[in-house]
């Protein structure tokens, strides 16, 4: 049976997020958007689908689709694409000009735990010079979790999440109950609210791209307009990883898997000679 | 999660608290690991030498000997490599946890934890394949 309000609020999110909610994700409904009917004061979802769809206001949909796209993350999650670029990286650096960066880009970077692993990384294999080798650009389309990302302090069992002791060790400072990266690390990365659906061209080409676990929500269409774009931002050379769940196949021809590898694409070769 | 099972992973977890000692064994065995059990270091000591485990789940704070003082013997009589020892314990300030890795602790985990965060380090200490 379809929750009253469900309908609404998926047509919502369809429409700013390009997210497919079906109704198997209905029981996600009470627990995200509590505190969303708690703020507006609404009595129950039922209410909310009618204020959507009666006047909604700017703040209330907002607030409706950040509830319902926001992730819980993990540092260094599925370890293999940070192996990947582990190697890359120094490569890339090497052949830049003296005064570029490596350009780094997470899109759907949620709480940061993504743009900070790669920013611990870039600090374990360029060593001290990370800060000029590299810059990296975290984008949500959440405001929230991104001030949350700037903060770049984390819960005791958030940095239990994929992070070695050593790498809490040498890069996190406790502070009270919370653990604080160091600032050497935050200056690589920079943040910016940004919505995938809308065209993102503006941040320029990136060496490098992350856009893990974002796309399964998409329907085919906004998959296929996303990965187009994705293909544009990419420098020739560039890499870009998708989810383990993920793949460019039947979705668009300007993306090719790298050989012997799962997960990493580059732009094609057809499309790079054009 | 029978990556551990086919393979025979040997877990001895120490800790004075039977609650968590039980925990541990929940979590440990959903993972395919054989367990166990210590409730202070000197036990850990005889359950060492009688069968050297692959890891040891090594709760601080206890009476007998604490998880230090068994680190500190298990390394002196067994060398820096085996076993691998994992500190498990509301201990989480950052002098402690240097404490222990300098004391030879491969990973440490600070309580409370769950599944997810075990499975994790147990991956990145090699004792479980990647959930990929």
């Amino acid at each position: 049976m379809t929750e009253p309000g469900f309908a609404e609020i998926a047509a919502l999110v369809r429409r700013r997020a390009g997210i497919v909610l079906t109704e198997d994700k209905s029981y996600l409904l009470e627990t995200r958007l509590g505190p969303v009917l708690q703020r507006f004061g609404l009595a129950s979802l039922r209410v909310l689908g009618e204020r959507l769809r009666a006047a909604p206001g700017e703040a209330m949909e907002r607030a409706v689709v950040e509830a319902l796209t926001t992730h819980e993350s993990s540092f260094f999650r599925d370890g293999r694409p940070f192996e990947h670029l582990r190697a890359l990286l120094p490569r890339l650096a090497a052949r830049k000009a003296p005064g570029e960066r490596v350009r780094v880009w997470s899109a759907a970077c949620s709480t940061g735990q993504e743009p900070y692993s790669i920013a611990m990384l870039a600090h374990e294999t360029l060593g001290a010079g990370a800060a000029r080798a590299v810059e990296i650009l975290g984008t949500d389309i959440s405001g929230e979790v991104l001030a949350r990302a700037r903060e770049a302090a984390f819960s005791q069992f958030e940095v239990q999440r994929g992070l070695p002791i050593r790498a809490l060790m040498t890069h996190f400072a406790q502070e009270g109950a919370r653990w604080r990266l160091k600032p050497e690390l935050r200056g690589i990365v920079r943040f910016e609210e940004r919505n995938l659906m809308a065209d993102c061209g503006a941040l320029g080409r990136f060496d490098v791209i992350f856009c893990r676990n974002v796309l399964i929500y998409f329907d085919s269409p906004t998959k296929t307009r996303v990965m187009e774009m994705l293909a544009r931002m990419l420098a020739p050379e560039g890499v870009l990883y998708l989810g383990a769940a993920e793949t460019v196949v039947g979705l668009t021809t300007r993306l090719a898997p790298l050989p012997g590898e799962r997960g990493v694409y580059g732009v094609s070769a057809q499309r790079a000679a054009a | 999660m029978s990556a551990a099972m086919e393979a025979g992973r040997d877990c001895l977890v120490v800790d004075d608290s039977r609650v968590m000692r039980k925990a541990a064994r929940r979590l440990l065995e959903g993972l395919g690991f054989g367990v166990r059990e210590a409730e202070d270091g000197e036990k850990a000591l005889v359950a060492c030498r009688e069968a050297m485990p692959d890891l040891v789940l090594l709760d601080w704070n206890m009476p007998v000997m604490d998880g230090l003082e068994f680190l500190r013997a298990a390394r002196a009589e067994h060398g820096a490599e085996r076993p691998l020892v994992m500190l498990c314990t509301t201990e989480n300030t950052p002098e402690r946890i240097m404490q222990a890795l300098e004391a030879g602790a491969q990973e440490y985990v600070m309580k409370p934890y769950d599944s997810e965060i075990l499975a994790g380090k147990l991956a990145q200490l090699g004792l479980l394949q990647d959930a990929a």
